[in-house]
Order: structure tokens, then sequence, then C-alpha cells
């Protein structure tokens, strides 16, 4: 699903609302999640996830072809944790395959 | 890093404020907004937002783990997770904006 799918099921849902709301709600939500994270601030969303920004440091890495050093700089990027009841919403439906009694498995003696 | 958290009441405010809608609706829309993007990643489908990044549900197969307490081995069974991969845009937003002015 693109953004434009989204757009277009949640209009059919809201009949009541004008399709170019509903973009505006759309892009200002994740505007407002990437503007948050620009700012080095964390998005939290109860139950879908939490977004927030990781610092890596500079660090010598190698050009894998060449062998040269190369220095890497500082930076930040941008991560995202699942939430709890998404995380279990996911396993919860359909093809999930059925859990395999802990018993059937191969003998767990430790060596 | 800075440490302030945003929520979805900063969020619903700031679509009351960019569309003219209630309070109450804002946050409902917030709100559905988040469900069609989680009915859709429970189907099995990429959620992809252009310059913000994708949505994608992993399956991972079963595998021993251990207990780290105990070093017992316990199975994990096979399961589906959900990963995001940040696009380009976003990355280069939180880098231009942010190392900009903090060096740490």
């Amino acid at each position: 699903m693109v953004k434009s799918e989204l757009i277009m099921r949640l209009a059919e849902r809201n009949p009541h609302l004008y399709q170019r709301d509903i973009e505006r709600i759309v892009s200002t939500i994740f505007e407002e999640v990437s503007i948050a994270l620009a700012r080095g601030d964390r998005v939290e969303l109860r139950g879908f996830g939490a977004f927030s920004v990781k610092r890596r440091a500079a660090r010598v890495a190698r050009n894998p072809r060449t062998g040269a050093s190369v220095s890497v700089e500082e930076k930040f990027v941008p991560f995202f944790k699942t939430g709890k009841e998404l995380r279990i919403f996911l396993n919860s439906l359909r093809d999930t395959p059925a859990p395999v009694p802990a018993a059937a498995g191969p003998a767990t003696e430790p060596r | 890093m800075a440490g302030n958290t945003v929520t979805r009441a900063q969020l619903s405010e700031a679509v009351y404020q960019e569309v003219g809608l209630s309070r109450n609706e804002s946050a409902d829309l917030v709100e559905s907004v988040l469900k069609e993007i989680e009915e859709s990643l429970i189907r099995g489908e990429t959620v992809k937002i252009s310059s913000f990044g994708s949505f994608y549900v992993r399956e991972k197969g079963r595998r021993i783990g251990r207990n780290p307490k105990t070093g017992e081995e316990v199975p994990i069974l096979p399961r589906r997770v959900l990963v995001f991969r940040p696009s380009h845009v976003l990355k280069d937003r939180i880098n231009g904006e942010l190392s900009a002015k903090q060096p740490e």
C-alpha cells in the first residue's frame, strides 16, 4: 500500500470528508513525525510503535574493494520499535503457523 | 538527544491546526490513519510512504534461543516482525538538522 492508496481507503471510510482534507491529514502526520525526529525528539504512538533517533559514532571503515581506510563521520539514524499490541496482532491472525508443542522439539539436555 | 516525546496528542493538534476539523475529529482521524496502516500490515502488505519510509512484515523462522539467566535452551517459534526502513529523504533530514547543531 502506498500513500495514495492509504488516502483512498481512508476516503472510502470517511465519505463525509473531502479527499483533499484526507490528503492533508496524512501528510501532516508524517510531516510532524519527520520534524520531531529531525529535532531529535522521540515519537511514541502507544500500541503502534515508537520512532526515535539513534546516534552512530564516527568510525574508521574500509573500502571493501580497495582495502583503503575511510573515516565515516558520526551520524544519526531513524529507528522504529514496533508497539506491543501491534506485535501481538501481527502474529495472531491467519496464516501464522500453528505453534509447535515445545515437548516435540529436540532433546534439550545440557551438554 | 533533545529528549522530548511527541505523542498522538501533538499529532492531533497539528492536524487540527492544518485542516478545518474539530479537535475530536482530528484525533479520530489520526487514529484511523494508524489503524489503516496496521490493518494493511496485518494482511501482510508493505506500506510505503514516500519521503518518509516503508514498513514491511518479515517472516522469521523457528530457531533455538537460550535463556540468558539459566542457560536453558528454548525454542523460538516462527513469527512475523515489523521492519521500518526509513527513506533517504528522512535520513538526510535527520542528519542535516541534527549534526548541524549538535556535535555532541
